[in-house]
């Protein structure tokens, strides 16, 4: 890709649709934000509180709105941030502070998966899939449109109103059975 | 390709998908609390909505697919998210207790 023929921080277009950004700016800011990403699930995944843990996995997420947002979805980066960090993680720190005390915790190894065995299981399946991501030639097909969110809106109204309304069912019927599960056994 | 060019490539997304979806591995195979492993498999997801995104942006020929699939993604695993956490103050209620060594009456 050649740098010289960028139009600013806004990135510049090709016959094919949006080719990226160039301008050295953008670089920093993703390169922040893709250490953002893998430190803040490296505290998820690897930290000994829950709320330390619930912490590093908000980091990751605002991470990827960032790097959702370099994927040309702004949308999807707005949306990102609404649900993950937004909902999902403060339902997590709810439940952490419902339902996780941290004087009776356990400590040593978890299982025999635990210990190195458990960082080997997760290097390899890491490593074959960066393998398999690395050597695969992907065809790339000229874009037929620039997916913005007015397209997203008349998309998910016309071809893909059905799973529309089918993941709005799944959604209340999620909210009921929680209700109904978290309920249970509360009145004594 | 110099690293300030790394967000333009397919393969930086790529790889960074693979380490999140390692990472939710990691987690899921050695946290102890329901809880922890619940965050392990936001992980998960979050690296498979990654993929999703890179492919929609550089190869996909419609770039509005992509993008629908992670919002449906995003909606099952908030979904997700809420039923597990329900079970999981529900098992605490009932076992005073969210280790999953604890919670073996099923085991015989």
């Amino acid at each position: 890709m050649n740098p010289t023929d960028a139009s600013g921080i806004l990135g510049f277009f090709t016959a094919d649709g949006f080719a990226g950004y160039a301008d050295p700016l953008a670089g920093i800011v993703f390169l922040i934000m893709l250490a953002t990403t893998i430190i803040g699930g490296i505290i998820a995944c690897n930290s000994e509180r829950l709320v330390r843990a619930v912490a590093g996995l908000a980091l990751c997420f605002i991470g990827v709105a960032a790097i959702y947002y370099y994927l040309n979805s702004p949308f999807v980066a707005m949306m990102q941030m609404l649900i993950y960090v937004g909902a999902v993680c403060i339902t997590i720190a709810f439940a952490i502070m419902l339902a996780a005390p941290e004087e009776n915790k356990k400590k040593g190894p978890a299982g025999p998966l635990s210990g190195p065995l458990g960082l080997i299981t997760a290097g390899l399946a890491t490593i074959g899939m960066i393998g398999l991501a690395v050597n695969t030639k992907f065809i790339v097909l000229p874009k037929v449109n620039m997916g913005g969110v007015k397209l997203i809106g008349a998309e998910l109204l016309t071809s893909y109103s059905m799973v529309f309304e089918l993941v709005s069912i799944v959604l209340l019927i999620a909210i009921i059975g929680s209700l109904i599960i978290a309920r249970h056994g509360r009145s004594k | 390709m110099s690293i300030l060019n790394l967000h333009n490539s397919l393969n930086t997304y790529l790889i960074l998908a693979a380490i999140l979806f390692g990472m939710g591995i990691y987690g899921l195979v050695t946290r102890r609390t329901l809880i922890g492993m619940l965050i392990a498999s936001e992980l998960i997801l979050v690296g498979s909505s990654i993929n999703f995104m890179a492919f929609n942006r550089f190869t996909a020929p419609d770039p509005t697919v992509g993008q629908i699939f992670t919002l449906f993604i995003m909606a099952i695993a908030a979904a997700e998210a809420a039923i597990g956490l329900s079970i999981t103050i529900a098992v605490y209620r009932n076992y005073k207790s969210v280790d999953t060594e604890d919670i073996v009456d099923l085991k015989g």
